[in-house]
């Protein structure tokens, strides 16, 4: 069984008036089945309002299912008791880099999590040690978080979530509010905790440009998984991703356009590297 | 007609030991009609230039004209100015609050102290610009999309009819058709009433494809202004500051590195696909 795995997974958001009376329901994430193997780098993607962050909060159990069932390392979320290891199993990373971090210190608030967690106090140290270490955050373990820019503020978060030791981590769209250098910090570290720590990653983010490197991807619409797959299967399809009101990577936008322009290039070209070697054969 | 800062200045907190210069010497001339992005890494100044053009901000040192006036003299009708300069703020959604739609976009146009069919007239032709169905009118703002949302903040700042429309960042963790959709609306607005448009945006990509003057931000001073093609010619220093070319010129850069015969100087997929096709075919 993977570390992640949903089964006919149901969420309604129900609206009620000030008696109480239901006055509607959004019906959030619909009848989703899917699976996520330890170690994976897994992305998500979807229009605005598909689900995606209904279905995230699930895999930490801030939200439970309606319907169906969610298990985070083999653990079922509804299982109360569970709810502290599933928490420690599954951490998880917002958008908003300026309301994550509550410490005054950058240290100081990376050790908040495995101090929750009761870990001895020299054990403290040496989590938010190797944590900022593994974000690249570590000379900057002394200063205040507030001096700090967006990017290096969601690598103090995602360092805060590692200090935890979870075996998975999710990130719902921390890149959205960063400039250029803060989303590509972001995302190198990230990418480091998956190669390097092998936690397993679920990534949710608009930017197809950060998930060319991705195992595998889902795509959401209105609450169930439209598409699932390799990237390259993934973006290898431009018109039905337009049809979703997505994108693909501009490499492999430009290559598609050139291909319908009559060059013959392989579908779903996902880097530079990749498209310059294939146009240059065609040069030849 | 247009907008001038002469030695701009601004310090947050100034005589306090927080102070921070957050604009340091800036100087420009914005004409009217220019599509003008505004780029620069967090922290940079970018959201605070932009509430000096409207008067939100009033400069520690320097002056800023509008048609020639000094905004910050005493007398001066900032009101007004706030309605020719309209400003969209970063998450203008948050700032959504009334009952519905409409009356949300009304709320400008009645503080103009319009009467009542003038407001009505504005609020409808700006929801129509911005491509809200009339279905939408009625709704509370809250049970919109992101995208809706934010396209009704656009709304409730177009009903003032503003000479110069500002945006931070109108884009931000909208889907990849979302940011379409309102970038487009724009750039067809501006080309049909001829208004001044400056969009701050964190994507390279975006303003390559729509504006025709960029302005760079770094620590405080604008380092760059000129046509995107010029200023995305200094990808290397674009990278020092935080920021980048748009990914298409970085492929046009490899392609030239391997002999294929093709400018440098591209950043759309448009003009790339072009360029690559007629150097490949000769
Ligand atoms: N707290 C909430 N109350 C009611 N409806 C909500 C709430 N949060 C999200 N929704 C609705 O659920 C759907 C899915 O939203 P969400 O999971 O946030 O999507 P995404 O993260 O893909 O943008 C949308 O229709 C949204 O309006
Ligand atoms: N209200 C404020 N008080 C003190 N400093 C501020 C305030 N607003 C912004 N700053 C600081 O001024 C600098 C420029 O901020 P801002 O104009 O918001 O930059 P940008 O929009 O380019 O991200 C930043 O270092 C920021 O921390
Ligand atoms: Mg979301
Ligand atoms: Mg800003």
């Amino acid at each position: 069984m993977g570390i992640i795995k949903t089964k006919d997974l149901i969420f309604e958001y129900i609206r009620r008036d000030e008696e109480g009376n239901v006055e509607g329901i959004t019906r959030a994430v619909d009848n989703v089945s899917l699976k996520i193997e330890q170690g994976d780098f897994v992305a998500v993607l979807g229009h605005n309002g598909s689900g995606k962050s209904t279905l995230a909060k699930h895999l930490n159990a801030i939200l439970y299912p309606t319907e169906g069932t969610v298990w985070v390392d083999g653990k079922d979320t509804s299982d109360d008791d569970k709810l502290w290891e599933i928490r420690q199993t599954a951490g998880m990373v917002f958008q908003n880099p300026d309301n994550q971090i509550i410490g005054q210190v950058v240290e100081e608030d990376v050790g908040f999590g495995p101090e929750n967690l009761g870990v001895p106090t020299k054990e403290i140290w040496e989590r938010v040690e190797e944590s900022l270490k593994a974000v690249g955050m570590y000379e900057f373990r002394k200063h205040s978080p507030n001096k700090l820019s967006g990017g290096q503020k969601q690598r103090v978060s995602i360092a805060g979530v590692i200090a935890m030791h979870p075996k998975c981590i999710v990130l719902d769209e921390p890149t959205a509010m960063l400039d250029p250098k803060g989303r590509k910090e972001v995302i190198r570290a990230v990418r480091a905790l998956n190669d390097v720590e092998r936690i397993t990653v679920i990534l949710i983010t608009h930017y197809m440009e950060e998930i060319i490197y991705a195992d595998k991807v889902f795509v959401m619409d209105n609450g169930t998984v439209a598409m699932e797959g390799t990237p390259r299967e993934i973006f290898s399809q431009v018109e039905k991703l337009k049809e979703l009101r997505l994108d693909v990577p501009q490499v492999t936008l430009l290559a598609h356009e050139l291909k319908q322009g009559g060059l013959d290039l392989p579908d779903g070209i996902l880097t530079k590297e990749e498209l310059v070697d294939a146009l240059m054969k065609l040069k030849k | 007609m247009s907008i001038i800062l002469d030695h701009v200045n601004y310090i947050y907190e100034e005589d306090t030991t927080m102070a921070y210069p957050a604009l340091t010497d800036v100087n420009l001339v914005i004409p009217d009609g220019q599509f003008i992005g505004l780029i620069g890494h967090t922290g940079s100044g970018k959201s605070t230039l932009v509430q000096h053009l409207n008067g939100l901000l009033k400069p520690t040192s320097g002056a800023i004209y509008y048609n020639g006036a000094d905004i910050n003299d005493e007398g001066y009708d900032k009101k007004l100015l706030r309605s020719k300069v309209g400003l969209v703020f970063q998450y203008p959604e948050h700032q959504l609050f009334e009952v519905d739609v409409f009356s949300d976009v009304c709320f400008g146009p009645k503080n103009l102290g319009l009467d009542k069919k003038e407001i009505q007239l504005r609020a409808y032709a700006a929801l129509k610009q911005v491509g809200i169905a009339d279905e939408y009118f009625y709704q509370s703002p809250f049970d919109l999309s992101g995208g809706q949302k934010r396209r009704v903040a656009i709304a409730g700042v177009l009903a003032m009819k503003p000479e110069v429309l500002i945006l931070d960042e109108p884009t931000a963790g909208l889907d990849p058709k979302g940011r379409d959709e309102i970038l487009d609306q724009i750039a067809k607005l501006r080309e049909e009433t001829g208004m001044t448009v400056i969009l701050v945006s964190h994507s390279m990509e975006d303003v390559a494809k729509y504006v025709d003057r960029l302005i760079v931000m770094n620590k405080s001073r604008v380092v760059f202004d000129d046509t995107p093609a010029a200023v995305f010619a200094h990808y290397e220093e674009l990278e020092q500051i935080g920021l980048a070319a748009p990914q298409i010129t970085y492929i046009m850069q490899a392609l030239r590195e391997k002999g294929l015969s093709v400018d440098t100087g591209i950043t759309t997929v448009t003009e790339a696909k072009e360029a690559i096709l007629k150097a490949l075919r000769g």
